[in-house]
Parts: C-alpha cells; sequence; structure tokens
C-alpha cells in the first residue's frame, strides 16, 4: 500500500547534501585576494628609493620561505603520525579490562591534554640530549627531530581522547552481539568496534591535524628553521624596514590558510556524509 | 563432564543475582531439556532478560549454578568463548553489524571463531539466508533491511554457529507489528526442526502455540510454570491471573 502525503512527517528521511569538496564560491576569492595584494601594495606605496619594490623583495624571498613552510608541514605530518599511532594505543588503554593499563593509560591522556603545547615543546627541546648512544653509535637528536616529539605529545593525547570517544559512542548492543558469538575481545576490537569508528574519528582527527600544523610555528621560538624563523631572518637581512612586515607575515598567513583551510572544508563534509542518522 | 543428552541442556539451580542494591534474580530454578522450547513471561522489571542473559554469562551470578551441558556457568575459570559457542543469542535491538553485509554478518563469526572454510561457511551463510526466507537480500547493508528482515538476519547469524541452544530476549519487541508475524514463523520453523531454545517474550498467542513450557517470573521469582494449556487455563496464583487477565 502507498500513501500520498506532503506532511513533512510522512515522507522519507532525507540525508542532508553533502557540500561539494572545497565549497569555495567565486566571491571568496575575493577576501583572499584582498588580503594577497593589499598587503604589498601598501607597502608598495611607502616603498623606498633603492627601486626595489616590497613586494619585489618578497618575491626574492618567497623560494626559501616556501621551503621554509614545506618544512613546517614535514614537522605537522611528522608529529601527527607519531601522535596518532601513540594515540591509537593510549586510547585503547584507555578501554582496556585491566585496571592498570585503563588508569595509567587515562592519567597520561589526561596530563598530555591538558599541558600547553608551548610548554611541552620546550621539555622536548631542552630535555633530551642532543644526540644518544647506542652501542657506541651516536644517533644525533637535532632540533626539527625533538620539536616532532613535542609536538606529537599533545596530538596523541588528544587523538587517544578521539579514540575513547568514539569506541564508546558505539551502542553496547555491538559488543554484546560480538561476545555472544564467541568473538574474542580482540576480534570484536579489530572486526567490529574499531571499522565503525574509523568513519566517527576521521572528522575529529583532521581538524586535530589543522590545529597541529598551525601550531607547528611554536617550533620558531625553540630555533627551528621553519617558516617564521626564515621570515624573521629574512626581515632582519632587509635592514628590519617596518614596510616589509606586514607582506612578509600576510604572505605566511597565506600559505598556512591556502593548506589549513580545504582540511577544514573537506572536514565539514566528511562530517556531514558521515552524519548518524538515527 | 559427564553430561548426556538425557540430562537438561541447560539448569539453572538457586539463581541469585543483583545489580549493586537492587536484587534482579532471587533464586530461580528451571531444567530445559534437548529440543525443549520455553518461554518466560512476566511484567516488565521481573528479571527475565537478566536470567537468560545469565546463561550465556554476559550477566554474571552471585550465588546459585547454572549448567549447560554440564558445564558450570558461575565459575571464575569458566571458558566464556566454549560456553557461546554452544548458546546462540537473538536480541531485542538485532544488533546486526552495521558496516558489514547480510551475508558478511552470517557468515564472520563461522569464519572468524569457529574457522571454518570461507567458501564453505559462504554456502552455509546462504543457505540460512534462504531458510530465514530472506533471499536476495544477502548483499544488503542491515540499514537496508526493514527490522522484521534485520532480526532474521541475526537469528540466522547465530544459528551459523551451529549453537544446541538459542537465547531469543524480547526479539519482536521493537518490531513493527506487521513485520512481527515472520520473526514468530521463523522461530516456529526452528522449533519444528528440534532446536532448543529458551524465549523471553510478550506474544502469548505464540508462547501458547509454541512452547513446550511456559514460566511465569514477577519480581525475581519464577511465581508459576506449567505446560502451556494447563498455564493459561487454570492459573494458580493470584499474580499469573492477575498478569494474564491484563494482557489476554
Amino acid at each position: 500500500m502507498t500513501y500520498r502525503t506532503d506532511l513533512p512527517v510522512m515522507l522519507p528521511v532525507k540525508r542532508p547534501e553533502a557540500e561539494p569538496f572545497l565549497g569555495l564560491k567565486l566571491w571568496h576569492m575575493l577576501p583572499i585576494a584582498l588580503i594577497a595584494i593589499i598587503g604589498p601594495s601598501l607597502a608598495f606605496a611607502q616603498s623606498s628609493a633603492d627601486g626595489q619594490t616590497p613586494f619585489g623583495i618578497l618575491l626574492n624571498w618567497a623560494p626559501l620561505l616556501l621551503k621554509g613552510f614545506i618544512f613546517n608541514l614535514v614537522i605537522s605530518v611528522s608529529a601527527m603520525a607519531l601522535g596518532t599511532v601513540g594515540g591509537a594505543i593510549l586510547g585503547l588503554g584507555q578501554i582496556s579490562l585491566f585496571a592498570p593499563t585503563r588508569h595509567g593509560s587515562w592519567f597520561v591522556t589526561q596530563f598530555f591534554r591538558n599541558a600547553p603545547w608551548l610548554v611541552l615543546l620546550f621539555f622536548a627541546m631542552f630535555l633530551l640530549p642532543f644526540e644518544i648512544n647506542v652501542f657506541g653509535l651516536k644517533i644525533p637528536f637535532p632540533d626539527w627531530f625533538k620539536a616532532i616529539l613535542g609536538l606529537s605529545l599533545p596530538v596523541m593525547a588528544n587523538v587517544s581522547e578521539i579514540v575513547r570517544g568514539a569506541v564508546r559512542s558505539l551502542p553496547s548492543g555491538q559488543w554484546e552481539a560480538a561476545e555472544s558469538l564467541a568473538y574474542t575481545r580482540l576480534q570484536t576490537l579489530w572486526l567490529i568496534i574499531l571499522p565503525q569508528c574509523v568513519k566517527r574519528m576521521l572528522p575529529p582527527w583532521m581538524n586535530l591535524y589543522s590545529i597541529l600544523t598551525m601550531a607547528t610555528v611554536l617550533a620558531s621560538i625553540v630555533g627551528v628553521n621553519e617558516v617564521m624563523t626564515l621570515t624573521g631572518q629574512a626581515l632582519a637581512s632587509e635592514g628590519g624596514r617596518p614596510d616589509l612586515l606586514a607582506p612578509f607575515y600576510g604572505f605566511v598567513l597565506l600559505l598556512f590558510f591556502v593548506y589549513c583551510y580545504p582540511i577544514a572544508k573537506f572536514t565539514v563534509w566528511l562530517e556531514k556524509k558521515y552524519a548518524v542518522i538515527t | 563432564m559427564n553430561w548426556t543428552p538425557a540430562d537438561p541442556m541447560v539448569s539453572l539451580k538457586d539463581v541469585h543475582k543483583s545489580f549493586g542494591e537492587l536484587k534482579v534474580l532471587n533464586g530461580v530454578s528451571l531444567d530445559v531439556m534437548k529440543g525443549d522450547v520455553i518461554c518466560i513471561i512476566g511484567p516488565s522489571g521481573s528479571g527475565k532478560s537478566t536470567l537468560i542473559r545469565c546463561v550465556n554469562a554476559l550477566n554474571d551470578i552471585q550465588k546459585g549454578s547454572i549448567l549447560v551441558e554440564g558445564q558450570e556457568v558461575n565459575d571464575p575459570n569458566l571458558d566464556k568463548l566454549e560456553l557461546r559457542k554452544k548458546v546462540g543469542m537473538v536480541f531485542q535491538q538485532y544488533n546486526l553489524f552495521p558496516h558489514k553485509t547480510a551475508l558478511q554478518n552470517v557468515m564472520m563469526a563461522p569464519v572468524r571463531v569457529l574457522k571454518q572454510d570461507k567458501a564453505k561457511a559462504e554456502e552455509t551463510a546462504r543457505a540460512l539466508i534462504r531458510k530465514v526466507r530472506l533471499e536476495g537480500k544477502e548483499n544488503a547493508y542491515p540499514g537496508e533491511l526493514s527490522g522484521g528482515q534485520q532480526q532474521r538476519v541475526a537469528i540466522a547469524r547465530s544459528l551459523a554457529m551451529q549453537p544446541d541452544v538459542i537465547l531469543f530476549d524480547e526479539v519482536t519487541a521493537a518490531l513493527d507489528p506487521e513485520t512481527v508475524g515472520e520473526v514468530l514463523q521463523t522461530i516456529k520453523d526452528l522449533a519444528e526442526d528440534g532446536m532448543t531454545c529458551i524465549l523471553v517474550t510478550h506474544e502469548m498467542a505464540f508462547a501458547r502455540e509454541v512452547a513446550d513450557h511456559i514460566y511465569f517470573t514477577d519480581r525475581g521469582v519464577i511465581v508459576e510454570h506449567g505446560p502451556p494449556e494447563t498455564f493459561f487455563k487454570n492459573a494458580q496464583d493470584p499474580r499469573t491471573k492477575e498478569f494474564l487477565s491484563q494482557i489476554l
């Protein structure tokens, strides 16, 4: 039997349509272009007499700054990878049936989740040796590696919470069904619980990555040669001209924006796509 | 273990269970013989679901004994996996795995838990899906099936483990009225095949038709029990009478 109806409550539920991936419309380009153009042109208006415009100077430095930015990305990806592996282990530790593991994982998670990232970075920088001796083999610990370690700690703690939250968000019936089919706990986790969690974990995980990428500039404070450090050095070698500040830092802002904005949009798109419809 | 098929397949003796201060089971005893279909009925909150969840050790008990084919369930050294290979369970909320198709739901446990050959498990799974009258739905995900269809997949999933006894925990309570019949029919088929079934149900007409024995529970004890004809026509205890008058 079929009914014809106009009552909204009687109609089948429609999934909200997922937006196209980037969701950038033409007018979005306007503010981005403005930032990119106004900064340099303001500087251009104040250009000095030696013939080189601030924009020209920025162009000269751009390849070096880009290299620095790529270094930021390397730090962010490495810290994310390390943090994700550590966080996954820690998160599963938080749902362990063995109380000491559970409590220990909880404590480590809470400790690193509630610590300022910069302080953790300082800890990693100044408490780790610059090299370690393994059976006479000297393994150097360069600054950038310590920065990766330092930044991976808060990432780890946040991933741990994402994992724990996702596992907890599944209905307990899934566990019971698996248990009553004689799956071991490990099989239950691996075959039934975690595959369902991945979808739920992806958006917050990408969000975290975005935040981490923007936090990589903290490494400049501890002397890693990433984009902020290089920008400072470039400005200094140009004689610290105040008219160069806006275009240079504007350029750095733009780099991060162009990289992080699509991630944020993609996350929103994923969230809509995987929205739980009950 | 020297259990023989002449002994009860499931035997509960003086089972006590409480959640903290709340006493749920207060000395329950019952026996289920091989091939028996027993129905447990009673008002909500009388401990029916808890009772059958204790049989496959989803809930532990504080006192008493539960023997499944001679294996003691109330034992700290119990091999829960071995027990659960013998005792299947179907839930009120179906609890199918939403990321797997109907076929995968049915064949996954035989492959992963019983280590059956994949091709053989798939053959069995397809046959079971036919048995619960869902041919053609093998590749559907649970979200694409109706409640009644999902519940029948859940029954097939439980059967795939070749259990000796199946627990049914209010399996029609969450269903639309028009799909209740198809699920009950599936259970009836099982009963006729000789499967040992322990059902918690509110479907009195169904209980009367398929059950070999009816148990009425209230406040954690079995108030009255007997074969369906005597039970429904000749209830003795005032609590049973009151319950039946409300529900029939």
